[in-house]
């Protein structure tokens, strides 16, 4: 241990030499200003990161987070996944970090959305720009990474545009009709309507120039592509209406527009921690387990007729703050969030998984690091 | 991307275009994780530009070098959770073998659900 600022003769007073200085390890109070988020009555405290790798040099204690010291704390564990969403923990990272990923799920990770739409008919009541818009708003199932982006010189080809038509009507005498995302049929030869010129001899041309067909496409021909959900409303017809359209879907991100960004919602929570700071029995213990609207407390018996509270399900928590409220509660009950642990949950509109969506969150962050590194050098 | 320091390469300023938070933040912390740091921030001039400003601070090496490696450590960190995350997942996918229906989750997920 440090000891250097005593020195026999002179007989000087270093701090180091009382014994209850803590050497190598943080002291109690502020580890758990550094570990916890503490929710008080009115607000939380001790709500920011100290990052800083040498906050805590002075009791020899290093604060940084070197790629090994992380490799060894970092851990993921999934608790739910299907096809729509994932929830996962991940602890032992920073909130920096995890909200990176979170906002690149959310405005970062390319999709296909429904970008220009080329009406040939609209006799609903729906207005052309409306039904563009809801139009756009139809999430697609099909890979983004099989496209790329239509840049605005480019010309639609079968590798950066999909083509949809919609073509209903109402027939007269008919109850009314409701128009369906899965009307939309998947053209994967490219659009069908002619480009009007004026040059009459010219071969007529469409509005894209495929090569190829898009169905021959080995990815594509196992799974047609199309609306990822059929039973979204698009319009409603009356008897005698028509809607004929081609609409055209192109790779873009959820920054440009939120019709491309890849998540209904990516979000996380930090890990609910309560604590009962003393033994709470009998009346007060139910009353405490009565407080809680989401069943955070049990209670236990402890023999001769004593109940005591328990906290058996903290992760419940939502931090509504009710067990704290009233005279002395919250010199009972503590509400921490455990500042490196978070609940991660994403769900996916459909186009990936969404423990694919993830992954290829944290390939951008790496991708844009790499090109940082790039650029510096 | 540009670099605007002066005399002194230990004190520059980065200036990263078509970034945001995103990448800022997360390369702010980094480079607070690194001892040679005396001083780093990040700022956003304008909303409606797309540029943040990293400005560096070292102890006396050459701040380009450290901004390097927090960008190489940060790399690495992703690696490290891209690869742990897929261990999770598959390791998930063998304990449930058939997928489960949206609607029946275990007891456990439908109280978190709830909340």
């Amino acid at each position: 241990m440090t000891n250097k600022g005593s020195n026999k003769e002179e007989k000087k007073f270093s701090i180091w030499d009382l014994p209850d200085v803590p050497m190598g390890e943080v002291p109690p109070h502020l580890q758990l200003q550094r570990t916890r988020v503490i929710c008080n009555p009115d607000a939380p405290i001790h709500t920011d990161n100290i990052s800083y790798s040498g906050a805590y040099a002075s009791v020899g204690v290093d604060n940084s987070v070197q790629p090994d010291k992380f490799r060894h704390n970092f851990k993921v564990e999934v608790v739910r996944l299907n096809k729509d969403d994932i929830e996962f923990e991940m602890v032992g990272i920073d909130a920096a970090i995890a909200n990176a990923f979170r906002r690149i799920l959310i405005s970062e990770l390319p999709t296909m959305a429904i970008e220009k739409v080329l009406v040939a008919n609209n006799t609903s009541i729906v207005q052309d720009e409306v039904l563009a818009h809801r139009l756009g708003l139809i999430p697609i199932k099909a890979d983004p990474r099989l496209f790329e982006y239509l840049s605005a010189n480019d010309t639609p080809n079968e590798k950066n545009t999909i083509v949809f038509k919609l073509h209903v009507r109402c027939e007269q005498g008919k109850p009314r009709l409701k128009v369906y995302s899965k009307d939309l049929t998947w053209l994967p030869n490219g659009s069908e309507l002619i480009k009007e010129s004026e040059k009459q001899e010219s071969k007529p041309s469409t509005y894209t120039s495929f090569s190829c067909s898009q169905a021959s496409q080995p990815e594509f021909s196992n799974s047609p592509i199309c609306p990822t959900d059929d039973e979204i409303i698009i319009a409603k017809l009356g008897p005698g209406q028509e809607i004929e359209l081609e609409a055209h879907a192109v790779k873009g991100v959820g920054k440009t527009h939120a019709k491309w960004s890849p998540v209904a919602t990516a979000w996380y929570r930090m890990f609910p921690e309560v604590v009962l700071l003393e033994d709470i029995e009998d009346e007060m213990a139910e009353e405490l387990k009565a407080k809680c609207p989401v069943g955070v407390f049990d209670i236990e018996d402890v023999g001769k007729d004593k109940r005591r509270a328990k906290v058996a399900r903290s992760r419940a928590c939502t931090l509504c703050r009710e067990c704290i409220r009233g005279e002395g509660w919250d010199k009972r009950v503590a509400l921490r969030r455990v500042r490196d642990h978070f609940i991660f949950t994403i769900e996916s509109t459909g186009a990936l998984r969404p423990e694919e969506l993830f992954t290829e969150a944290v390939k951008i962050l790496e991708d844009k690091c790499e090109r940082v590194i790039t650029e510096l050098s | 991307m540009e670099h605007g320091s002066l005399h002194d390469p230990s004190k520059a300023t980065f200036s990263f275009v078509d970034e945001d938070h995103t990448l800022a933040n997360a390369v702010r912390f980094t480079l607070n994780q690194d001892p040679r740091i005396s001083f780093c921030g990040y700022s956003i001039p304008h909303p409606s530009d797309a540029r943040v400003n990293i400005r560096v601070q070292t102890t006396g090496d050459p701040a380009k070098e450290v901004l390097n490696d927090a960008c190489q450590n940060l790399m690495l960190m992703c690696q490290h959770v891209r690869s742990t995350f897929d261990d999770a997942v598959a390791k998930f996918k063998e304990n449930n073998p058939v997928e489960e229906e949206a609607g029946k989750p275990t007891e456990m997920e439908t109280e978190s659900d709830e909340n």
